[in-house]
This record gives structure tokens, C-alpha cells and sequence, in this order.
């Protein structure tokens, strides 16, 4: 079963990563580590950055034909 | 000199067996059906082979890749768009960033000259073309810390070159959005079910945006799940509607569909990107790699037998219903995706650059994943292989020239050189649950009937229907995203554009301005759009040649850049390697172009096709397969516009290579005279492997590294 187990958890860990859910997780281990004393944005602040971001330049995360 | 063990030689020398025997068959069988089986195996063989050597062989001797040298993801961490990402994460990021529509269109209406063109353009294409510009591009990137193509170009080989690269970039764009479009009309209309479906995409996209802004932020596998769950029951209630009385409301005419369309896309555009574009663009990646798996899996299982030719008498005649011209160079240019793509040069060179966590993963992410599309476009030649070739061409061939009924269809195809019967034709649009097949151009039906026949083998054949729609939803989901996020980046080109000239353009955040250059965008691929609906001589027959021309133009644009960094950064002795695609794909839209602009045959030459009708109308005369007078004008009015476009990409591409040229003798001449804005050297602290699965000398790497930073094990292996 453990194997079984493994995979699930690689799957998810897997979905995660691509589809960015743990951005935000990413993002606060970041800052955590480079600016220990800086506070750190609510997820649903990080969020908004996010799209903001990719509003102002549509570039990033084009997709081709 | 090293020595290979004996163990991998076997193993080597089977892999190239399997290829051979693969082409053998393919290449040798005349008038017996064969197996896609044989298809299958030319190329996983070839492209096996091509990895573990030639692209081994680049990275090492040519690009000389270091992992001792940070990437910009290690460099300039910032925990968002800067950082090192898992090897295989980011090979699932780039796949579905440069994987979409185009190598699934493309191969299918290739398949007019038969399959043995197209399969060995693809796999010929993407083993020293495609994959090497992709790969090339993603290194040269990534010491520049992640520049743009266009801002390659610019720095690299100067500013007139880089105007010119940009300009065409932004015409590719349009002409790219005005077919997908285009695409998307001919399998939408007169079809309820898949109209209904599609239409509701846009609800479903809209609920999962607001999820993620407001109920849970950020949650998106679980979005994601509840929306394919709506989507495939908008699928299924999609054969509810036309068979009730609101069949008629979602029965709309082609013309219908392009005012709806155009107006889609300049709605989407100007709306904020998580109500529509988000979470739209996670249903296409998990509907596109969902899919994509089914299908490799599907023809695997079922390993379908081709009906199609292996070459067709439309290949040497250049008069073939589907695009006019013969097999060189109109299928190098008609199969763009999935063998040679300039679009891929602006992923390889715009996010996943920034996200690589060492440059000895660029052979891996850039070469591997363009294989993986490569081999995507195998697929889609087989499902359009498989299919009746009566079928096929009564699908492919412009309404003007088959007709509206299947008697008339049945006769054009007989004069073809092929033959359906009209209650075949007829069934074969029953089966899938549609009023009619008959010339239902741009590919995607084409590929949905293959891929039915495909699924329906292993699910039974009462699914054809459904699986008929599920690949048009399919195609039509990442077709609209792109329809989106194609307008923004156009957008975003045309702002800058405009900025020069009146500053307020240039913040992106100026409503007006955002307003009247995505109406601009729009403005243009719709217009494209509409002639195409409305071209007598069919759309997909007319754009499409320019479609695969301003493509492969971008190619030319990414291999000089690529061939001009060689050069400068010293490598001129390896400078063929994109020297030689360069060549040769420059030979084809050249010629292409060429033939478009100048060919005294109407049916490839614009400009003669423009004085043939012309002077019939100067007569008075009306020549199928126009049917009013009205019909000759537009005929004349869309070929002067897609001759002067013609022309006009083929002088792009000549100045962009020629300025190219210039700066490679002027560097060959005076090596001190020019300089690389290459990135510093700074020396990389992560350990990763360079592949999918690590090497034995990886593996001890990882340990000790391990050994050395206990803690901070986050991913698992």
C-alpha cells in the first residue's frame, strides 16, 4: 500500500507544481528566507499580485498555437 | 577515446532496428494497408536515437552547457516568476505552453498529399529543425536571463533586424488568430451540440474565476476538478439540446459565428485575466494533456490501419482540394507545429528560461518536450489517416468545389481519384450526430472523426458521438484561450508600438488605450476571419498557406538569431547547426512566398488568381467556383490582400536574415568589433540532475549534497 500511497502524494505534489497552487507556499518560504522580519502578504493578496502581474504583461504564461 | 559497453550497444543497435524497420515498411508499401504500428515506431525509434545522440551531442560539444554555472532561476530568485523549478514540473509547463492547436491542424490537412510526406517531414523536421531551434533558443535565453526573442534580436543583431523581427511577429500573430478562429467556425456551425457546448465554457470559466478570487484563492486542482466535471456534463447536455427544441437557438450560421467570435475575443481581452483567461487556460492544460495521453494510448491499443496513400497524385500536381500547390514546399509550410515552429522561440526564450534550474536541463525541456509535441502531430496524421479517404477529401475540400448535397460531394470526390458513396457520406455524419460533414475545412473535424474512430474502438461504437464532440471541445478550449490570450499579447505589442509615438499607449493600465488597441487586434483577425468565411475559393485553402508561411518565418527569425549568438559567442564551426535549418527553411517560405506571389497558376499564384477573375469580370463572366458577381470581387479583393501579404512576410524574413548576415561577417572579419550581452558567470549551488531519471554520478552528487544541507526536503523524489 505504501508504494500506492507514494504515488498519490507524487501525483498531487506533481498537480500542484504545474498548475502553480503552491506559488503562494513557494513565495513565503522565499521571503521567509531572504527577509526574515518582512511581513508576508495573505494568500488572497498573493493571488491578486499574481494576475495583476500577468495583466500588465501578457506575455508571461503565453501559450502557443 | 571512450568505450561504450556492451549492454547499451544491444540496446542501441534494437531502438535503431525498430526505427528502420518502421521506415522500411512505410516507405516500401504500395497499394497493401498498412499499420500505424509501423508509423509508431519510425518515429519513437528516430527519436530515441536523435536524443540520446545528437541532442547529447549539441548540448555537450556545441552550446558546452555547464552546470557549474547558475541559471537566472538561481540568480535571480524572487519566489514568483524567477525560480528553480523541478526538472519535471517545468517539462510539464513547457509541453503544454508550446503544445496546442497547430500540430494537431497542420499534419491533418497535409495528409491531401498522403502520409508519407508528412511523416517524414515531421520527424526529419523536428529531429534537426524543430527541436534544435527550441532547445538552441532556451540555452542562448537563459545566459541572457530569459530575454525575449524579439529583445535578442534587437541587442544582438541591431536595431533594423529587430524591428523587423517584431513587425512580423506582431502580422504572425494576427494571421495565426484569424485561422484558429477560422478553425473554429467550420466545426462550430450549423452544429448545436457542439455550439452548446463550447458556449458553455464561458459560464464554467467565469464560476471557477470568481472561486479562485473570492470563495478559495489560489485552490486550483480542486477548481480544476469541479470544472472538468461542468465540462464534461456541458458535453453530454450538449446532445440533450440538439435533440430538443432549443436545437434551433444553438444552430447558428457561420457568419453568425464570426460576429460572435470577434465580439468573444474583444470582451475577453478587456476583462481582468482571472475571470476568463485563468481559469480557461487550467481547463485547456488539463483537457490538452488528458487528452493527448488518451490518444497515444489509443492508437497504441488499437494501432489503426492507414487508409490514406502513402503518396498522393496531389503531390506532384500541386492541384490538391485541400491547399493548392505541390508537396515543395507547401507541406514544409503546411506542417509548421509539431516539426519547425517559430512560435516556440518566444516560449523557449520568455518564461521558461526563468524558471530552469540548471543549463544542462535544456536538452531535456527544450529538445525533449519538442519532441513529445512531435510526436503529438504523428498522432494527428494517423487519426487523418485512418479515416476514409473519400471522406477525408469531402470533409477538406471547399464548399465551392464539392457542393452542398453528398451526390454532388460523391461525384467531386470521384473526380478526385477517390470514391464514397452518398449514403456512406451520410452516415458517416450521422454516426457523429451532425447535419453534414461535407467541407468542414481547417482540420479539426477531420482529426475529431479519426480520434472518434479511434476511442470508439476501445469504448464501442454507440460513443462515436460522443467522442466526435469531446475532440472538438477538445481543440475549440485551447482555441478561444489563445483567441484571449493571442488579442492581449498583440495588444501589449501594439501599445509598445504606439507608445513611441504617443507616450499614455505605453502604460498598460490606460483604459482608453487598452480599449482602442484590443479593438484594433480584434479588428484585424476578424477581419481575417471574415474573409475566410466568406472567401469563395474557401478559407482555409487561401490563409492557410500564409498561415504555415508567417510561421515558419518566425522559425527563420529565431534559427538567425540562433545562427548570428554561434557565430559571435565563438562557436563558427558549429554555426550549421541552426545554419543548416536556417537554409532550408528559409529555401521553403521563400519559395512558398514566391510561389504565391508570382505562380502563373491561379490557384497558387494570388496575383494571377487576381487577374484571372478580374478579367472575367471585365467580361462579365462569372468562373465557379464563384456564383454571383459579388462573389468575383471579393475573390479579387482578398487575393490582392493575400498576395501584398505574401510579399510583405517574404521581405520581412529576407531583412531579418540579411542584417543576420551582415553581423556574422562582420564579426568573422573583426571578432573584437562585436559584443555578447551575455549574463555573468556565477557559480551555481543547487545539485539536480540533468535528465528525467539521474544518472549513477547524479545520484552520488545528490547524496553527498544531501549529506552536506541535511534539511530543507521539500519535494520528494
Amino acid at each position: 500500500m505504501t508504494w500506492v500511497l507514494r504515488g498519490l502524494r507524487w501525483v498531487r505534489w506533481y498537480t500542484r507544481e504545474l498548475t502553480d497552487e503552491s506559488a503562494y507556499d513557494r513565495y513565503v518560504a522565499h521571503k521567509r528566507k531572504t527577509h526574515p522580519g518582512a511581513s508576508v502578504p495573505s494568500r488572497r493578496e498573493f493571488e491578486r499580485m499574481r494576475t495583476d502581474q500577468q495583466e500588465s504583461d501578457p506575455r508571461q504564461g503565453f501559450r502557443c498555437c | 577515446m571512450r568505450t561504450a559497453n556492451p549492454r547499451s550497444i544491444v540496446i542501441w543497435s534494437l531502438v535503431a532496428l525498430v526505427g528502420a524497420s518502421g521506415w522500411t515498411v512505410l516507405a516500401l508499401s504500395r497499394d497493401e494497408e498498412v499499420s500505424a504500428a509501423w508509423m509508431v515506431a519510425a518515429a519513437l525509434g528516430s527519436y530515441a536515437i536523435a536524443y540520446r545522440f545528437y541532442s547529447k551531442f549539441i548540448v555537450n560539444r556545441v552550446l558546452k552547457v555547464d552546470k557549474n554555472r547558475a541559471t537566472p532561476a538561481e540568480r535571480l530568485d524572487n519566489g514568483i516568476d524567477f525560480h528553480p523549478t523541478d526538472r519535471r514540473v517545468l517539462l510539464g509547463h513547457h509541453f503544454a505552453a508550446i503544445a496546442g492547436a497547430g500540430p494537431l491542424v497542420g499534419p491533418v490537412l497535409a495528409a491531401q498529399m498522403g502520409y508519407l510526406p508528412g511523416t517524414i517531414w515531421i520527424i526529419v523536421g523536428v529531429i534537426f529543425a524543430g527541436a534544435v531551434q527550441d532547445m538552441v533558443v532556451l540555452f542562448f535565453s537563459t545566459r541572457r536571463d530569459g530575454k525575449s526573442l524579439g529583445q535578442m534580436a534587437r541587442e544582438e543583431i541591431g536595431p533594423f533586424g529587430g524591428a523587423a523581427a517584431l513587425l512580423a511577429a506582431f502580422a504572425i500573430m494576427i494571421i495565426l488568430l484569424g485561422v484558429l478562429a477560422l478553425v473554429i467556425v467550420n466545426a462550430l456551425a450549423d452544429s448545436p451540440w457542439g455550439t452548446f457546448s463550447i458556449a458553455m465554457t464561458i459560464p464554467i470559466a467565469l464560476f471557477m474565476g470568481f472561486y479562485l478570487r473570492i470563495l478559495r484563492p489560489g485552490r486550483v486542482s480542486e477548481v480544476s476538478l469541479i470544472g472538468i466535471a461542468l465540462l464534461l456534463l456541458a458535453l453530454v447536455a450538449g446532445r440533450w439540446v440538439a435533440e430538443s427544441s432549443l436545437a434551433e437557438t444553438f444552430t447558428l450560421a457561420p457568419s453568425t459565428l464570426v460576429i460572435w467570435l470577434v465580439a468573444y475575443g474583444f470582451i475577453a481581452s478587456i476583462l481582468p485575466v482571472w475571470m476568463l483567461l485563468a481559469p480557461r487556460d487550467y481547463l485547456s492544460t488539463f483537457m490538452k494533456i488528458g487528452t493527448i495521453l488518451l490518444l497515444a494510448i489509443g492508437v497504441v491499443v488499437t494501432l489503426p490501419t492507414l487508409k490514406m496513400d502513402p503518396v498522393t497524385d496531389f503531390a506532384s500536381r500541386g492541384d490538391g482540394p485541400v491547399f493548392a500547390g505541390s508537396l515543395f514546399p507547401f507541406v514544409f509550410i503546411t506542417i509548421a507545429c509539431g516539426a519547425l515552429s517559430g512560435f516556440h522561440a518566444l516560449i523557449s526564450s520568455g518564461t521558461t528560461p526563468k524558471m530552469i534550474q540548471k543549463e544542462t536541463q535544456v536538452r531535456m525541456i527544450g529538445y525533449g518536450s519538442m519532441l513529445m509535441e512531435s510526436s503529438v502531430a504523428v498522432m494527428a496524421l494517423v487519426a487523418a489517416s485512418i479515416i476514409d479517404p473519400g471522406l477525408y477529401f469531402a470533409m477538406n475540400a471547399p464548399a465551392g468545389v464539392i457542393g452542398d448535397n453528398v451526390q454532388a460531394a460523391s461525384q467531386a470526390v470521384a473526380g478526385f481519384g477517390y470514391s464514397i458513396s452518398p449514403e456512406d457520406l451520410a452516415q458517416a455524419a450521422k454516426n457523429v450526430e451532425e447535419s453534414s460533414l461535407l467541407s468542414r475545412t481547417g482540420g479539426a473535424p477531420t482529426l475529431a472523426v479519426g480520434v472518434s474512430e479511434i476511442f470508439s474502438k476501445v469504448t464501442g461504437g454507440s460513443m462515436k458521438a460522443f467522442w466526435y464532440h469531446f475532440a472538438i471541445m477538445f481543440e475549440a478550449l485551447f482555441i478561444l484561450t489563445a483567441l484571449d490570450a493571442g488579442t492581449r499579447v498583440g495588444r501589449f505589442m501594439l501599445q509598445d508600438m504606439l507608445g513611441n509615438v504617443y507616450k499614455p499607449f505605453k502604460r498598460v493600465s490606460w483604459k482608453p488605450g487598452l480599449i482602442i488597441t484590443s479593438a484594433v487586434v480584434t479588428g484585424l483577425w476578424g477581419y481575417f476571419l471574415w474573409v475566410g468565411v466568406h472567401e469563395p475559393l474557401g478559407g482555409i485553402n487561401q490563409l492557410f498557406p500564409i498561415f504555415g508561411i508567417s510561421n515558419q518565418l518566425l522559425a527563420a527569425v529565431a534559427l538567425a538569431v540562433c545562427t548570428t549568438l554561434l557565430v559571435k559567442s565563438g562557436r563558427l564551426k558549429w554555426a550549421w547547426i541552426t545554419g543548416i535549418p536556417l537554409a532550408w527553411d528559409a529555401t521553403v517560405t521563400l519559395t512558398a512566398s514566391w510561389q504565391k506571389v508570382f505562380s502563373s497558376d491561379p490557384r497558387v499564384g494570388f496575383f494571377k488568381q487576381r487577374s484571372v477573375y478580374q478579367d472575367a469580370i471585365d467580361d462579365g463572366k462569372i468562373l465557379p467556383p464563384a456564383k454571383t458577381m459579388e462573389d468575383m470581387r471579393t475573390v479579387v479583393t482578398n487575393s490582392t490582400v493575400d498576395g501584398v501579404l505574401s510579399a510583405a512576410l517574404a521581405l520581412l524574413i529576407v531583412i531579418v536574415i540579411a542584417d543576420a548576415a551582415r553581423i556574422c561577417v562582420k564579426h568573422i572579419r573583426n571578432p573584437r568589433s562585436s559584443k555578447l550581452s551575455e549574463a555573468e558567470y556565477v557559480e551555481s549551488k543547487l545539485t539536480v540532475p540533468a535528465g528525467l531519471i539521474p544518472t549513477q554520478e547524479e545520484k552520488a552528487e545528490l547524496a553527498a549534497a544531501k549529506a552536506k544541507v541535511s534539511g530543507d526536503a521539500k519535494a520528494p523524489s
